[in-house]
């Protein structure tokens, strides 16, 4: 198991470096500095003095890839590459335009979106697998049809239907919840409730189909057949037969986006104005900080693939048959 | 001279006239990035389907979605809103009138032959806002009666419901009128043109059997014998309720829209109709220029990953796992800024704004298509790790096959189903994806006209008093309507060609 787990880190590793090249790429060869800066500073009577001076500020005043101009280890060391890439393994992600440590502000903005996107996951699961068994307790009636039916055409409504929706509804119409912002401790309830509840919404009709799908196809197999032939009633086949042998295609959805659950949501976040990460990136992107979009792109990846080890492990509680080496 | 001045003028009356008459001849064609993919997608379905009707085993597949009703239905849907978008797709550049050394200068505009047909809700612009079917403005402005007295109210439209002499007591009579005489008219239209394309359907029938058809049924040589026959049939009355009823709402709409703004008119006084018409071909492109951009990729790397195996594999396994680890709004987000930046810094590429626009779209499709082909890659190099284990390969291999012939004759059409059931299940959330990315700031250019656009314009206004809402309910409806469509008929695609489903339902 350690070994195992340790394997899975190295491998991890290239990956990576993959991420990091890519985004390297993407942020400073498609357009040199010069252009970033230009970018920052409004488009038009932009002395070169200005850019210079903006390009020393930021750090982008490095050659690429590789300083010939320096000494020693400085020779790589010493370039964009370096500063603003390589040194995001040590999480260490600079500073935003505004200059604040990029690092201390995803700390800090961890915990609202974790309060948003925790129960968001918890509860949308077990309203999504629960809708799901019962359209697969009651598959080919009438009742089937119209959930599935239900699940379309809820699928088919545009997310920021839900969020303009729900938002209007809730907070202008009934005034049950404020329409926007964020407190800490106890407070946050009365914040949390509306985005968690639209939150479980928007996903409810693609991810009921999807554990329906799975359910049946579990239910067609011969083991189904012999729970029932034993005389099992046709609940206790659902969850204690077919629930348990699904897991493991549910867990290779689900286990995965757990640790992008710090990332927040965009759109929630951005909307109801939660100081979260979600609304931090979409900030950066309108605000064009690409300090802050790099950093957000390689936190991601890292979640990503530490989600991937998770599900790994997931699967040997659940399927004993499953062991890593 | 003075004369020779006052002969040109009418010169130039005449040479309007004659440009709107000869669309292709004063007029210059233009083709931008996204119609050039529009023209070589449908070259493409259009060869796919001439390939696929000599073929039995191909076709039959096909003759299970045709037997569905919802279907049919929604494919029936879906195929107004490519129409429209199609017609949004043929771009041209108007002639103008004036000419400088003899040669004729066209306008800056980018205009499509749908808004040469929609010309009528093009241009009756309002000042700001007003409601749907209103006579009046959505604010109050001040004004001058004729007795000289400055009075704040609501003025009246200067083109919704300028027929009517008293708005207040005779619209809702005008409206109901138009709505009843434009659902007549439709229906009128609607079962003529029926009547029409089932004459045309039986002659056809007709001259393929021949007259002497020793089928006893054709040979009673009457059209509404053909017509009860086909009625018979349970997707056939579907569709034909179904276009019945959008030949009313077409009438209905028509007969309206030519005196009112049916959906109000937004901010800056365009009518909604014409823009939620127009944002039907942006969300068209998205949801299928990015699928034909990704295809290729997915299709080779994947196949390749599966048959080949070994080094390659581990590849193309690598590659998809760094871009698939990246979370897509983010490598959405950071690609679009930087295309952003690019664009900027190259001002002088683009003749007309439009170019500029449809560049940036065709690159939001590039990008999409960047982040969503290793889902399908994956499922494609799975697929093929199974296929290259079977008998009829392992057969081909032994008789010394070329690679080459194995994967073109063996394996990809035998993993078809599975990039066509990936490509029809992806159109809508691609529509849908739009939306959001708009909204977030790195969707299509603001100029262009798309459902995120127009959604993301209008979110504000909700807070107003009264509500703006029909600018947010056009574009919340239309997408519905095209995404649901959409939804449906993918699912008559995937239950018609996935082997795995049938048996699991056939079970169940």
């Amino acid at each position: 198991m350690i070994a195992y787990l340790i394997r899975r880190i190295l491998y991890a590793i290239p990956i990576l470096i993959g991420v990091n090249l890519l985004t390297f790429s993407l942020f400073f060869v498609v357009n040199t500095a010069d252009d970033m800066a230009r970018m920052q500073l409004g488009m038009k009577r932009v002395t070169p003095e200005a850019i210079e001076k903006w390009k020393q500020q930021h750090g982008y005043d490095k050659p690429l890839l590789f300083n010939a101009h320096a000494e020693g280890a400085r020779k790589i060391s010493d370039t964009i590459f370096f500063q603003k890439s390589a040194r995001m393994f040590a999480f260490d992600f600079g500073s935003s335009n505004d200059g604040r440590n990029v690092a201390r502000e995803i700390q800090t903005r961890m915990m609202p979106s974790l309060a948003i996107a925790l129960p968001t996951f918890l509860i949308g699961l077990l309203i999504y697998i629960t809708f799901a068994l019962l359209m697969t307790l009651f598959r080919a009636t009438a009742l089937d049809m119209l959930g599935v039916s239900l699940c379309v055409l809820l699928m088919s409504i545009s997310g920021l239907f839900y969020i303009i929706g729900g938002q209007f509804v809730a907070s202008k119409l009934w005034h049950w919840v404020p329409i926007s912002g964020y407190a800490g401790g106890i407070d946050s309830i009365k914040f949390v409730l509306l985005p968690v509840l639209i939150g479980v919404m928007g996903s409810v009709g693609a991810s009921s189909r999807w554990y329906r799908t799975i359910f049946l196809e579990e239910i067609g197999k011969d083991y189904v057949r012999t729970a029932r032939a034993k005389g099992l009633s046709e609940l206790r086949v659902l969850f204690r037969h077919v629930l348990k042998n699904a897991m493991i295609p549910i867990l290779t959805g689900v286990v995965v986006v757990i640790p992008l659950l710090f990332m927040g949501s965009l759109l929630t976040e951005s909307f109801f104005g939660i100081p979260g990460l979600g609304s931090y990136t979409i900030d950066a992107i309108n605000a064009q900080d690409f300090g802050v979009v790099r950093a957000m792109v390689f936190l991601g990846s890292m979640l990503y693939i530490a989600g991937l080890v998770l599900t790994d492990i997931s699967y040997t509680i659940v399927d004993p048959r499953v062991r890593l080496q | 001279m003075k004369q020779a001045a006052h002969v040109s003028i009418p010169f130039y009356a005449q040479n309007e006239r004659f440009s709107v008459l000869n669309v292709g001849v004063s007029n210059m064609p233009v083709i931008l990035w996204t119609d050039a993919m529009i023209f070589l997608l449908l070259a493409t379905i259009l060869a796919a389907a001439l390939w696929i009707r000599k073929r039995p085993h191909l076709v039959l597949p096909w003759h299970r979605v045709a037997k569905g009703s919802v279907g049919m239905v929604s494919l029936l849907l879906l195929s107004l809103f490519v129409l429209v978008g199609l017609l949004d797709t043929m771009h041209y550049r108007a002639a103008l009138p004036e000419k400088s050394n003899g040669q004729t200068v066209y306008s800056a505009e980018v205009l499509s032959v749908f808004d040469a047909l929609a010309k009528g809700i093009k241009s009756r612009s309002e000042k700001t806002y007003s409601a749907p079917l209103a006579a009046y403005l959505y604010a109050k402005e001040s004004m001058e009666t004729p007795d000289g007295k400055i009075l704040r109210d609501y003025p009246r439209l200067r083109y919704g419901g300028v027929h009517l002499a008293d708005p207040q007591r005779e619209l809702l009579g005008d409206v109901l009128k138009r709505t009843v005489i434009g659902a007549l008219e439709g229906l009128i239209i609607g079962v003529l043109l029926i009547a029409v394309s089932n004459m045309l359907f039986h002659f056809f029938i007709k001259l393929r059997t021949g007259r002497l058809s020793t089928v006893p049924e054709i040979s009673k040589d009457n059209w509404i014998f053909t017509f009860t026959r086909a009625m018979k049939n349970r997707p056939f009355r579907a569709l034909l309720i179904t276009a019945l009823l959008i030949a009313m709402l077409f009438g209905m709409t028509i007969n309206l829209a030519a005196v009112y703004h049916v959906l109000g008119t937004d901010k800056v006084g365009q009518d909604v109709l014409y823009l939620a018409l127009k944002s039907i071909r942006t969300g068209l492109v998205i949801g299928t220029v990015t699928t034909l951009v990704m295809l290729p990729f997915a299709l080779l790397l994947g196949i390749a990953a599966g048959y080949l195996r070994g080094w390659v594999d581990d590849v193309i396994q690598y590659l998809y796992t760094v871009l698939s680890s990246i979370p897509s709004v983010l490598l959405i987000a950071a690609a679009v800024l930087m295309m952003q930046v690019y664009i900027e810094m190259h001002p002088e590429w683009f003749e007309t704004s439009a170019a500029r626009a449809d560049l940036r779209l065709l690159f939001l499709c590039l990008i999409l298509g960047v982040t969503s082909w290793t889902g399908l890659c994956r499922l494609l190099r799975g697929e093929t790790l199974k296929l290259r284990e079977l008998e009829y390969i392992q057969a081909a291999q032994a008789f010394g096959v070329s690679t080459s012939r194995i994967l073109t004759r063996h394996i990809v059409p035998n993993v078809m189903h599975i990039v066509l059931i990936a490509v029809v299940m992806d159109f809508s959330s691609l529509v849908l994806a739009e939306a959001v990315l708009s909204y977030v700031g790195v969707g299509v250019d603001p100029s262009t006209m798309s459902f995120g656009t127009l959604i993301n314009s209008a979110r504000l206004e909700m807070g107003r008093e009264p509500m703006v809402w029909w600018t947010l309910a056009a574009a919340f409806g239309f997408m519905l309507v095209l995404v649901l469509a959409a939804n449906l008929f993918a699912d008559a695609v995937r239950d018609a060609f996935d082997p795995r489903l049938n048996r699991t339902e056939a079970v169940a």
